[in-house]
């Protein structure tokens, strides 16, 4: 019987061992590749019993090193972890799958340092979800942040060695000038690193300071790309289709959304954020930021960057279910970490195949193109509408517990900044599979989706279907997060 | 025999290499003079950590010189503080001289090498006395030793460049101006006090009211130390001299000499005059944080603006001696203690850096400059990697050395001085991720003619520059040997106040 403190270990260092054996197979491409699905399933398995034992009320914690005094490294599993813990390492399955798929449908080259970094990179973001401390997941947010470099510059070309620059500028700038120091004044004021469930700073931060630190915080944290710090994230679109889907969908975006409703429930804690009113303006930020993506995305033309506009937008729902800062709009923010991956994910490899099968990457070339991937459509029509929210899916969940904090917390006008972005989504995510399937074509091709790449978006698409029938659990956990 | 000899280590660890060089000097074979070198160096590194061992027991270790009691003889002084930068020079000292063999006999010609051994022991020699000394004017004997001996290695460089003539003649000139001048200021405290040796000084000078004498001697000896320490605008010397030296010659001084320096200026500040608070207090606010701050934005702008990947690294030291100085200059205990975690981390990471540098130089037989690095990550795997850990190291990324320094600078520096300081700390640092970014790009990116050959890279060269990264891996999980002696060294520095 592994104890429980061991699948904590067990679900974080499968992908790094991972990472670290790939490079020896190297030569050997089908071991190679069944490594990422392997590991996936065992960190799977392992986010499956540690989230298991956070139901059952633990909190399996673990301390790896002690770096100096009062300074350590250290997991503990929070109701939030085991939600994002679970997120990550599921959707790794799928993305191990896909990209295996498309890597080789695209016949890319370096594949064997592609596989290297894809799961140091996983390994990273797991690792930000059990953390145990602030100086833990400030580690792993860096090494995230540096892990993904070589990724996004996969091409290594001119457009990669720019959208590089861009990146890192951005999101470790941010995290350097803004979330470091952030980290280190709480740390002076309240003399630890630990996050404690119902936030540490009660009492101990001057509620007029409180909203200069969550400043600090929320632009600090650059991977929840709160404008104006999300160019990042349409510039690290040239990845290859695979990075953009995990990484840029899943592990480093909801990293980064997920950092901040740790900040803002486990360090600030709800009642102290109400009270003081200190997340206000976060609420104004996440509102502008969530409408003029939303609006940004109808304007592009390319699918992937329609995409990447779309998760800025998605992802300031969840950063506004934080600074609602109510017990039920933090669960939607929460339950929106899961829906929003599984919906986006869809699409990203959705879009994938599509390159690699037809090599479309302008949405306008996509008209007529439904009859010959109906498949392909089929998920992306799904996806779309789990994230527009629309029942029988899993989106319309995490939707609809946010429009009930809205009400709850007063702040009438975001149940129409709500409503007015929902429209937005639906109109710039079904055009695509209206076009594909109502318009006549302008190009005839014959598309070739390697059978690896097919598969995964409908599986994911599924995952949509079944987590509106079956989100109890999930359910649990977030109401595990704001009980008191 | 042994126990005799355990009472003498704290003059041993000055006076062994001392010797040596003299003897170096007469081996005319080649390989025996590395060979003793190496020796030499091991040897003086063991007593350091012996050193380190007996001090858990006691607090200070004093020696006298011929057994002439202080304050009439010379006092040598072993304690938490001196400890600090004693490792570090036997250390990296030591990693330097195994370096050292191969790259030598590339660069200096074959009938002079025996005397640059000669000559790296005498520097490091000087570097030990300068920081183990316990009297004011046997310091300037050593700050002569170690300058002479490290102008004529930067010399040395001649053969390689012509360049190195004129490195060796700034340093020479500026240092001995330095010098001249710290000798001035120990003369006017003589003349005020009557004495040479540094704790009968900080008693002499408590009863001493502000004259002019006490003020001038400081400032002058404070001047002297801080052109030796290339803090800014006083570190004209150091690009040069750093990027036309031997290589090997460049490992050391990049790691060593100006940390001995900035240790000396602590004591100077911190215990000679730490009765003078006004005085120190005012120094330190009005003269020493505004250059620190100067020093670490003009030192890293500079290292933006190069292509020589070895004067990159130079202008990067005299921002990160900004860095040290700055964490002095806000003299509380917690920042005087980031300040010594620092100058250790830095050693580390200069000595690793400049080590892959010169590796990469030796391999292909070329000046190291952003071009000339593109494709190396394919060539050379092992170099390559360290490098990129290094470089991390520089730029603070978590796990690594360079984090726990900046963590607890920004730490020290905001729980003093406020939010300002720390976001210009930042600010800086996040502006040196530019050089390195160039640098780590143009290893990543520009490898488009990789079809240079895959060159064979030599353990001897890698072994120590695998030790010094993995160094820099393991003090950034497990820092309480760095940070707990930075502590005490603090302790004990402003523990008299």
């Amino acid at each position: 019987m592994i104890s429980i403190e061991n699948y904590i270990l067990l679900t974080i260092l499968t992908p790094l061992i991972v990472s670290i054996t790939t490079p020896f197979l190297a030569k050997r491409t089908l071991l190679r590749d069944l490594l990422g699905p392997t590991g996936g399933l065992i960190s799977f398995w392992g986010s499956i019993q540690l989230a298991g034992s956070v139901l059952n009320g633990e909190t399996p914690s673990i301390e790896i090193i002690q770096v100096a005094e009062g300074l350590s490294i250290g997991f503990k599993i929070t109701p939030l972890g085991a939600i994002f813990g679970l997120v990550a390492s599921c959707l790794w399955i799928f993305a191990a799958i896909y990209s295996v798929g498309y890597m080789r449908g695209n016949n890319e080259k370096n594949q064997t340092r592609f596989f290297t970094f894809y799961a140091l990179a996983i390994h990273a973001a797991l690792c930000i979800a059990y953390a145990g401390d602030l100086l833990t997941l400030f580690i792993f947010y860096e090494i995230l942040t540096f892990s993904t470099y070589p990724l996004v510059t996969h091409n290594q070309n001119d457009q990669a060695r720019n959208a590089g620059r861009l990146y890192m500028g951005i999101l470790v700038g941010t995290s350097l000038i803004l979330l470091l120091p952030a980290i280190i004044w709480v740390w002076i004021i309240t003399g630890s690193l630990e996050m404690s469930h119902n936030g540490i700073l009660a009492g101990k931060l001057d509620p007029k300071y409180a909203p200069y630190l969550l400043l600090m915080f929320a632009f600090g944290i650059g991977k929840a790309a709160l404008m104006p710090f999300h160019k990042w994230l349409p510039a690290a679109m040239v990845a290859p289709t695979p990075v953009s889907a995990l990484l840029h969908a899943v592990a480093v975006v909801k990293a980064g959304v997920f950092t901040m409703l740790v900040v803002l429930t486990n360090v600030f804690g709800i009642d102290y954020l109400t009270g003081s009113g200190a997340s206000i303006w976060l609420i104004a930020v996440a509102s502008f930021t969530l409408l003029t993506s939303s609006i940004i995305a109808i304007t592009k033309d390319d699918l992937k960057a329609r995409l990447a506009y779309s998760t800025i937008s998605q992802l300031s729902y969840i950063v506004l279910g934080g600074a609602l800062a109510t017990s039920l709009a933090v669960q939607g923010a929460a339950m929106h970490i899961i829906m929003h991956a599984a919906g986006k994910i869809t699409l990203f490899f959705v879009a994938g195949a599509i390159y690699v099968g037809a090599k479309l990457t302008k949405i306008s070339d996509l008209d007529g193109q439904g009859y010959k991937m109906p498949w392909m459509f089929a998920a992306f029509f799904i996806g779309s509408l789990s994230i527009i929210g629309v029942p029988p899916l899993g989106g319309s969940w995490s939707k609809f517990l946010l429009m009930l904090g809205a009400v709850d917390s007063g702040f009438i006008i975001v149940i129409f900044v709500l409503c007015i972005s929902t429209l937005l989504n639906v109109y710039y995510l079904l055009e695509i599979p209206a076009r594909a399937f109502f318009k006549s074509s302008k190009k005839e091709i014959n598309p070739r989706i390697p059978i690896l790449a097919a598969l995964p978006p409908i599986f994911t698409a599924v995952i949509t279907v079944l987590l509106f029938f079956y989100p109890h659990h999930l359910k649990t956990l977030t109401e595990m997060m704001v009980i008191q | 025999m042994i126990d005799y000899l355990l009472i003498h280590f704290p003059i041993l660890i000055v006076v062994f290499p001392l010797m040596m060089a003299l003897i170096v000097v007469l081996i005319s074979n080649n390989f025996l003079s590395w060979l003793v070198c190496l020796i030499t160096t091991f040897i003086t590194f063991l007593i350091s950590i012996f050193l380190f061992n007996q001090l858990q027991d006691v607090s200070i270790i004093s020696y006298a010189l011929g057994n002439w009691l202080p304050p009439i003889g010379i006092e040598y002084i072993i304690d938490h503080v001196s400890i600090i930068p004693i490792i570090i020079i036997s250390g990296i000292g030591f990693l330097a001289t195994i370096f050292a063999y191969k790259i030598m006999p590339t660069e200096i010609d074959s009938n002079s090498i025996s005397k640059t051994y000669s000559l790296w022991l005498l520097a490091i020699a000087g570097l030990l006395g300068l920081v183990t000394t316990g009297d004011a004017f046997n310091l300037f004997v050593f700050l002569e030793i170690s300058s002479l001996a490290s102008v004529t290695l930067v010399a040395m460089g001649a053969k390689k460049d012509r360049q190195a003539l004129i490195a060796a003649y700034n340093y020479l000139i500026i240092g001995a101006v330095g010098a001249t001048f710290y000798v001035i200021g120990v003369g006017l405290l003589y003349a005020i006090t009557g004495t040479l040796n540094m704790n009968d000084l900080t008693e002499r000078l408590a009863d001493i009211e502000n004259n002019r004498a006490l003020i001038a001697g400081f400032g002058f000896m404070i001047l002297g130390i801080m052109i030796k320490a290339a803090i800014f605008p006083l570190h004209i010397w150091l690009p040069r001299a750093y990027a036309y030296a031997p290589s090997a010659v460049s490992i050391l001084l990049a790691a060593t000499a100006t940390k001995a320096s900035i240790y000396i200026l602590a004591r100077i500040l911190f215990s000679i005059f730490s009765t003078s608070e006004e005085l120190v207090n005012y120094t330190l606010t009005y003269i020493i944080l505004p250059l620190s701050i100067c020093a670490m934005f003009a030192g890293t702008i500079m290292a933006i603006y190069e292509k020589d990947i070895k004067r990159l690294l130079a202008h990067s030291s005299i921002a990160q001696v900004g860095y040290i100085t700055l964490a002095f200059s806000v003299g509380t205990k917690s920042s005087i203690a980031a300040g010594f975690i620092h100058m250790a981390n830095h050693a580390m990471i200069k000595g690793g850096l400049f080590m892959a540098i010169t590796s990469m130089g030796y391999y292909i037989q070329k000046r190291i400059t952003l071009d000339t690095l593109s494709g190396i990550g394919k060539q050379m795997p092992i170099t390559f990697f360290c490098f990129i850990v290094c470089s991390l190291s520089l730029a603070g990324l978590p796990l690594t050395a360079g984090f726990i320094s900046k963590l607890y600078l920004i730490k020290a520096s905001i729980s003093s001085e406020g939010l300002w300081l720390g976001f210009l700390i930042l600010f800086s640092s996040a502006l040196s991720l530019v050089y390195l970014w160039k640098m780590i790009e143009a290893l990543w990116l520009n490898s488009k003619d990789n079809n240079q050959p895959k060159v064979k890279e030599s353990p001897i060269l890698y072994s120590s520059l695998l030790v010094i990264t993995f160094l820099n891996i393991y003090f950034g999980l497990d820092a309480s040997f760095i940070v707990d002696s930075s502590f005490n060294a603090a302790d004990m520095l402003i523990g008299r106040r």
